[in-house]
């Protein structure tokens, strides 16, 4: 760190100041905002997977009291085209329409829409909307939708084929010729629905030409950078508001046709429009996560040494290309696959395919949970092959604490890791030695006990803006600060990350607090409104806005204090060299009883008649931070199962973790990002996971059928922590918002498969339900009558 | 046909004329504003609309305003009373038992209730309580905290506090 002054705030476990007003129900979310004449739009959303839409009758729904408007896909084609933000080689695009106007691709793509005063009139005119559809031919499965002869999602393009992504190192052939030991393994990472439990919102309205449009978004410049260049409005006339907003995980980092549309209307219509989603039909219109089938070979020696890695993999886009989802299989997992190991040769070929399926993006890890679970399952099948413990094959083929940074296999280099350490801290926790005594214990209880390890690596910190552009990505990846001291040392900052849940109000201002010597408290951090903040802020995803956004704030915050420290020593007439900024109070060292109060020093550079020489008044400064390369943070996660011998039913009786994300701003914020991320982990690994039957209905349709965990479904979570700095950024940060999702995956199912080995069974494909479970044990002929 | 109803929230009785197909949780977000209590599904699955209804932690969405005729209903907007904050709100704040907030206000009014009705709570019985109430950022671990700790608390100044609802009919 550059700051003079010890870190005070930096690392402490400040309270939230999101807090106060989130407890008393004071908080604004996006549906909470209403405005007077407001209107209510509702989609009416194809029931088939894949169909020509022939006519839409809309007379019925115009007549029926208190409707404003009814659309079609076609008057609404001046919305314009949903944006891609990543293009990646081969990349067959596709067009994607808010309302489809030739035909619905999947279950609940959006065919028409009605406006009325009240969203009650709304649903019963949209019910009044009669659509002749012609049913076509459909595909689920991402597999097949690649085989000749396939229904064809989007005919122009002539095929399903999305992209095909190598990514080649070393020499793979020799890897297998050398080989000992070669394991093949179809690995399957099901599709999951992200269930932020704030549904999507959009509120707008036009005044003065000028649109405000709130939304549940995790991106609010991107919203309203489209939405400019979409309808045709001056940026300087679109401002975005990300209120408070119920969570994400990657489900609100789209610009959805929802935020188009009712910024349209609003515009259109002269009047405020609001648009809720409801829960179920979140479940169709919102994007879902994961998706991957992969056929995986692992090439071994006997002594546990991997020589190399084959993985062939579909990912499943479903039936359009949003925003981000061309990265995610490819920029986001293929990289990052080969771990916390040294790998010699490796060989990964990822296709994407179009299906009548709803859009798959960003869920919490985004192509690194599918990458962690590859790897880590396939480490876990390599110790059993060859019978040594996982923990030590995963030690012997770690990357060396002194071989960073580490360029990998797969082209990129790893700022800085020492796993060793994260490791043996967790068998610790986990009591790893002794657990075969619990093995035998559970065991005499008619039960089946396992003990599974995750060592995971991550990409976090998106990114180098030229690295973005060299690997397609359509937008740089710096982030904006901004911070404002007014005349009496009151304190604003403005960030361009977009919060929601993750505490940067807080852990912002310690940032800010330590560079300026003052208290938190006294430090406002701002978000979420494009026409306070900074002209361009990226925004919050893939664990990027510490990396990035913090790092952005400490950078303003110094330049601020440099000014500081110049004005102070002009006022108390020292050199700069000796001036210290600590304590709300600005001294020459040593000097501490002739200071300066922090409100001293604003107030001059404002009255600006007593500067040094040359110097502008004001006390502000503005910096747009682009890191040099990503971040890698690191760890170790174990889980603990008991099985149900009888029942199938998997406990986790305990969760142990080693996590190293650099230095921590606020550790309390850091294990509570931990706590989330592992219940969603979990979540993947035990009872989540999206259903289609072959007519593309999703069979998983609600939260009655999808199973979000509660807090019976998960146990306490034993933390602890190792600090490997990183030299990507001056503070040593690197990311922790998706680590728990990574790390917990493998974790659980590798404890389940572990308990589950003395019955020979080697692999199970997740959701590892008790059904699931309790038919596995019966087919092994194990399983007690 | 509207229908006329009086329902006491936080202490206040609003009459007022209603749709016989409106949900209490949209009577309490629109018609009286108090957006304090939120919506996060629609087949009674989240928690998210829970309020108090005479004393009981009640889903708001899987009930009719009318339904609620003459009731004493709690929301989190009535939880502090003065500007004094309940022990569940600062435990909450202290424990770091919230990320969004968005599920927070039913989990409180939730705890509330089971806290009056078992103020010394094993943390399996907490997550037995609250397993009607779905958070997706904090995996409920410092939630558990916080309910343990504010039962603790709770229990210190039982007497000197009265009941959040100032009429229990069960
Ligand atoms: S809104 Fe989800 S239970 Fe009421
Ligand atoms: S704090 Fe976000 S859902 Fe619970």
């Amino acid at each position: 760190m550059t700051a003079s002054t010890t870190p005070t705030y930096i690392g402490a476990r400040v309270a939230r100041k999101e807090d106060p007003r989130l407890i008393t129900g004071e908080g604004t979310f996006t549906d909470d905002v209403t405005l007077p004449g407001m209107a209510y739009l509702t989609l009416v959303r194809s029931p088939h997977a894949h169909a020509r839409i022939r006519r839409i009758d809309t007379t019925a729904a115009k007549k029926e009291p208190g409707v404003v408007a009814v659309f079609t896909g076609k008057d609404l084609e001046a919305t314009g085209m949903l944006p891609v933000f990543i293009t990646v080689p081969s990349m067959s695009g596709s067009k994607h329409m808010p309302i489809a106007t030739d035909k619905a691709r999947y279950a609940g793509d959006a065919v028409a829409a009605v406006v009325a005063d009240s969203r009650e009139a709304a649903k019963r005119a949209a019910d009044l909307i009669a659509v002749d559809y012609e049913p076509l031919p459909i595909v689920v499965d991402a597999m097949k939708a690649l085989e000749p002869g396939a229904p064809i999602v989007h005919e122009e393009l002539g095929s399903n084929l999305v992209f095909t992504y190598p990514v080649k190192g070393g020499d793979i052939d020799k890897a297998f010729k050398d080989a000992e030991v070669k394991i093949s393994q179809r690995i399957v990472n099901q599709r999951l629905i992200p269930n932020a439990i704030e549904p999507r919102a959009v509120t707008a309205k036009f005044e003065a030409g000028e649109l405000t449009l709130w939304s549940t978004t995790q991106i609010p410049h991107f919203v309203q950078l489209i939405a400019a260049l979409n309808l045709g409005l001056g940026q300087n006339k679109v401002r975005v508001i990300a209120p408070e907003v119920g969570g994400g995980f990657g489900s609100k980092l789209q610009v959805y046709a929802e935020e188009l549309l009712v910024g349209f209307l609003a515009k259109t219509l002269g009047r405020p429009v609001k648009w809720t989603e409801e829960r179920r039909e979140g479940y169709l219109a919102t994007i879902h996560g994961r998706d991957h089938v992969s056929d995986v070979e692992l090439a071994a020696k006997r002594d546990g040494t991997i020589l190399g890695l084959r993985v062939r993999t579909v990912a499943n886009v479903g039936a359009y290309l949003q925003a981000f989802a061309p990265g995610i299989p490819t920029i986001l997992h293929v990289f990052i696959v080969p771990g916390a190991y040294r790998i010699p040769a490796f060989d990964y070929e990822m296709r994407g395919a179009y299906t009548n399926t709803t859009p798959v993006d960003a869920y919490r890890g985004a192509g690194r949970p599918e990458a962690a679970y590859l790897i880590e399952r396939m480490v876990d099948r390599l110790a059993d092959e060859i019978r040594m413990d996982p923990a030590e094959v995963r030690r012997k083929n770690f990357i060396a604490a002194d071989a960073f940074p580490f360029n990998t296999i797969s082209g990129i280099t790893y700022d800085s890791g020492n796993y060793e350490p994260a490791l043996d801290r967790a068998l610790a926790m986990a009591d790893y030695k002794g657990f075969e005594k619990r093995r035998a214990e559970a065991k005499t209880r008619g039960n089946y006990r396992g003990i599974g390890i995750s060592s995971y690596v991550e990409i976090c910190g998106l990114a180098p803006s030229k690295v973005n552009a060299a690997l397609g990505v359509g937008w740089g990846g710096y982030e904006s600060a901004r911070i404002r001291v007014h005349a009496t040392g009151s304190v604003q900052v403005f960030t361009g990350t977009s919060p929601h849940g993750q505490g940067h109000e807080t852990s912002w201002a310690q940032i800010a607090a330590d560079a300026l010597g003052i208290s938190p408290n006294d430090i406002e951090v701002r978000h979420g409104d494009t026409f306070e903040s900074p002209g361009m802020g990226v925004g919050t995803f893939g664990s990027r806005s510490l990396a990035v956004g913090g790092v952005a704030v400490h950078k303003a915050a110094e330049k601020v204090r440099e000014k500081v420290v110049q004005i102070g020593a002009h006022l108390l007439e020292a050199s700069p060299a000796d001036v210290v900024v600590a304590g709300g109070k600005v001294f020459v060292k040593g000097v501490p009883e002739k200071a300066k109060n922090f409100g001293d020093i604003s107030m001059a550079a404002y009255l600006a008649n007593n500067l040094p020489e040359g110097m502008e008044p004001g006390l502000e400064a503005t910096v747009y931070y682009d890191p040099p390369n990503f971040t890698f943070p690191f760890g170790t996660h174990i889980a603990e199962v008991e099985i149900d011998g009888e029942t199938g039913t998997v406990q986790i009786v305990k969760y142990s973790a080693c996590d190293d994300c650099g230095r921590q701003i606020n550790p309390m914020i850091v294990e509570g990002q931990l706590h989330g991320g592992i219940t969603q982990g979990i979540g993947q690994a035990l009872y989540e996971g999206a259903v289609y039957d072959s007519d593309g209905q999703l069979l998983s349709g609600s939260m009655m059928e999808y199973h979000v965990p509660t807090a019976e479904d998960v146990p306490p979570f034993d933390l602890d922590s190792t600090e490997t700095l990183t030299n990507t950024n001056p503070l040593g940060v690197k990311g922790i918002g998706e680590a728990g999702t990574i790390g917990s995956t493998p974790a659980a199912v590798n404890a389940v498969i572990d308990a589950l080995s003395p019955l020979g069974i080697k692999h199970l494909d997740m959701p590892l339900t008790p059904e699931k479970l309790w038919r596995a044990i019966r087919a092994s002929g194990e399983g007690r009558r | 046909m509207p229908h006329a109803v009086a329902v006491t929230v936080n202490g206040t009785s609003y009459p007022r004329e209603i749709e016989p197909t409106l949900l209490l949780v949209e009577y309490l977000r629109e018609t009286l504003g108090l957006t304090g209590t939120h919506v996060g599904c629609d087949t009674s699955q989240c928690g998210a609309c829970t309020v108090l209804v005479d004393g009981r932690a009640t889903k708001a969405c899987t009930m009719l305003a009318v339904q609620a005729d003459g009731a004493e209903v709690i929301t989190i907007e009535g939880l502090a009373k003065n500007g004094d904050m309940h022990p569940i709100q600062r435990a909450f704040a202290k424990e770091h038992a919230l990320q969004c907030g968005f599920c927070t206000p039913g989990l409180m009014i939730t705890a509330v209730d089971f806290l009056e009705r078992n103020p010394s709570p094993s943390d399996a019985e907490i997550r037995h309580a609250i397993k009607g109430n779905l958070c997706r950022c904090t995996g409920y671990h410092n939630i558990v905290n916080a309910i343990r700790s504010a039962s603790a608390e709770m229990r210190q100044s039982a007497g000197a506090r009265p009941k959040v609802a100032a009429e229990v009919k069960r």
